[in-house]
């Protein structure tokens, strides 16, 4: 165990697990619970609203996977990464302030909300339910693996002792703090990412004798790594360009994200996001990714991509310094399971208990229920995670793509085209997840796509065509009330 | 229509207008420059010129691009009418 590592980063955990008992103590307090705890009561100020998506967006595998990958396949990686820029802008510009407004009017605290005032519909609500449960589960169940590993190999202790450590510290200030302490945190975390993110690049930079010598030197070992193509020529335009729906514009469909388009204060802070957003979530990904290149140099020869930046960190930075870098990708796993769980707990309290089983829940009760299933999922998650299929990268990539070929259309279109219905959105999210699925299973990347793309555009035709095919009653509460 | 979401229909395309730019600038510099055979790659700090323009280039124009997108362009409207007090009531 090394000491000199291990104490900033407790000092980190300790940090977060302060700032959630701080924050928990406001929302207990407040009037309006469920606001509060979900969504903070639509406080966020720019720099905050900013850093809570990074954070939320950017998670392991920006940070231990991705630089991984790009130690094996060079430049070409980076440049796929670097398809992220536009999460910086893109969500919170195409939701905007419509979504932001209709969201105060019908009073919407979570992304399914939304879409029950809009669609009127109990299938779109209950399929809606289950896509976010089944998608969250399995990408929280990745994340909580990466969180128990990294700290397995940062202090040396087993990996259930670690998971329990990790499991512990997201728990309390979730739980107890609900949307409101994840936020602080999250922006604390964004906060580590980024200059954890610098440290590294300059550590490794001086490390490897300067830019040009370690461009020479990977052009020497395999011209290929300096090239758009990728060390084994596997990445054609095509194949990296799809990737722009993936980790791009697609998005704008991921609910851990769109909630937090309807949580900002004003305009200026959404203003004030887009321009901090993108600025960090480019300079990260950048970052770390042009690092794991670099690294090739400085450590040749390891294996396990994602192995690489702990190694790194440890061999050209002093060891205290280390434990700050170390903490970044810890904040990143932490920063966007929090954000996950209450999702998935809010889905479950709030769109189902509320909706349909108890809508005359008093408030202590709905409290009680609250801090109950969010720490329920919570220990479920650990449970999955003690013995976890091997595939963390796949797990999180997958549910990323199966939520947004459920919600990309119902949200946006949903947003935009008055002419979108119930039937529309049903069978946009059943056959974007059904045919996600599917694909996946029996043809992944076909065309030389990645496999989000084909359902994505399964799920818009399903969108329009049903929506156009179903056109009676088109006249909804929302048209009607003049508030769309 | 409320007349905010006028406001808030122009400013969603231009932010899908960015995006395409942003996505032709970003395939534009890696693939044509990039393509061609690493012995003829010049070189711009270091790296080649291909990812300079693609990667970081492209980061730098387009975080100005969007300050410049939301400062001249982007309006700044009111989200509420009716729910300000219960707001500042959360506050305290």
């Amino acid at each position: 165990m090394n000491w000199e590592v291990l104490l900033p980063l407790i000092g980190f955990l300790i940090l977060m697990f302060l700032a959630g008992i701080f924050t928990a103590r406001q929302v207990t307090e407040g009037p309006g619970f469920l606001k509060d705890y979900f969504l903070g009561g639509r406080h966020l100020g720019g720099f905050v609203l900013a850093l809570t998506m990074v954070a939320t967006y950017g998670s392991a595998s920006s940070f231990i996977g991705g630089p991984g990958i790009a130690y094996n396949l060079g430049l070409g990686w980076v440049l796929l990464s670097m398809a992220q820029l536009v999460t910086g802008y893109f969500t919170l510009a195409v939701l905007g302030k419509k979504f932001a407004i209709v969201a105060r009017k019908i009073d919407a605290v979570t992304l399914i909300d939304f879409l029950k005032a809009r669609y009127e519909n109990k299938w779109v609500v209950i399929f809606a339910a289950a896509s976010i449960s089944i998608f969250l589960f399995s990408s929280t169940a990745a994340q909580w693996v990466g969180g128990g590993r990294l700290i397995e190999s940062f202090t040396g202790v087993s990996y259930p002792t670690a998971l329990i450590i990790f499991s512990f510290s997201v728990l309390v200030y979730v739980v107890a703090g609900g949307f409101r302490a994840v936020v602080i945190t999250d922006t604390l975390m964004g906060i580590v990412m980024f200059i954890g993110t610098l440290i590294i690049l300059a550590g490794t930079i001086v490390a490897g004798g300067g830019v040009p010598h370690i461009i020479s030197t990977l052009s020497a070992e395999n011209p290929n790594l300096i090239t758009p193509f990728g060390a084994d020529k596997s990445l054609t335009p095509l194949y990296v360009s799809s990737f722009w729906l993936l980790v791009g514009v697609g998005v704008v469909g991921l609910p851990q994200i769109t909630v937090r388009a309807m949580s900002y204060r004003n305009s200026k802070a959404m203003h004030q996001a887009m321009i901090i957003g993108t600025f960090v979530v480019g300079f990260i990904m950048l970052g770390m990714h042009l690092t794991g290149v670099f690294a090739r140099v400085v450590i040749p020869g390891i294996e396990v991509g994602d192995k690489v930046m702990p190694l790194l960190a440890l061999k050209v930075l002093p060891g205290w310094l280390a434990g700050i870098v170390l903490a970044a990708p810890l904040a990143a796993v932490m920063s966007t399971v929090n954000s996950i769980l209450l999702i998935v707990s809010s889905s479950i309290v709030k769109d189902v208990y509320i909706n349909y089983i108890k809508p005359d829940a008093s408030e202590k009760s709905v409290k009680r229920l609250s801090f109950s299933v969010t720490t329920i999922i919570g220990v479920l998650v650990f449970l999955v995670a003690l013995h976890p299929p091997d595939l963390l990268i796949w797990l999180n990539l997958f549910s990323f793509g199966g939520l947004e070929a459920a919600f990309i259309w119902p949200v946006v279109l949903g947003l935009y085209w008055k002419k979108g219905n119930a039937a529309g959105a049903a069978g946009s999210i059943v056959g974007g997840v059904v045919s996600y699925i599917l694909l996946d299973q029996l043809a992944p990347n076909l065309w030389g796509m990645h496999t989000v793309v084909l359902p994505v555009v399964i799920s818009l035709a399903a969108y329009i065509v049903l929506s156009l095919l179903f056109q009676k009653n088109t006249e909804n509460e929302l048209s009607r009330q003049n508030i769309m | 229509m409320d007349p905010r979401f006028k406001v808030s229909n122009r400013e969603a395309l231009m932010g899908i207008g960015l995006a395409v730019l942003n996505f032709l600038w970003w395939y534009a510099f890696a693939y044509g420059l990039g393509g061609k055979p690493v012995k003829e790659y010049q070189y711009i700090w270091g790296l080649p010129a291909w990812f300079f323009y693609s990667c970081v280039a492209g980061f730098v124009v387009f975080s100005i691009l969007v300050y410049v997108m939301v400062k001249v362009f982007f309006k700044d409207v009111p989200f509420e009418e009716d729910t300000c007090q219960e707001t500042k009531g959360e506050e305290k």
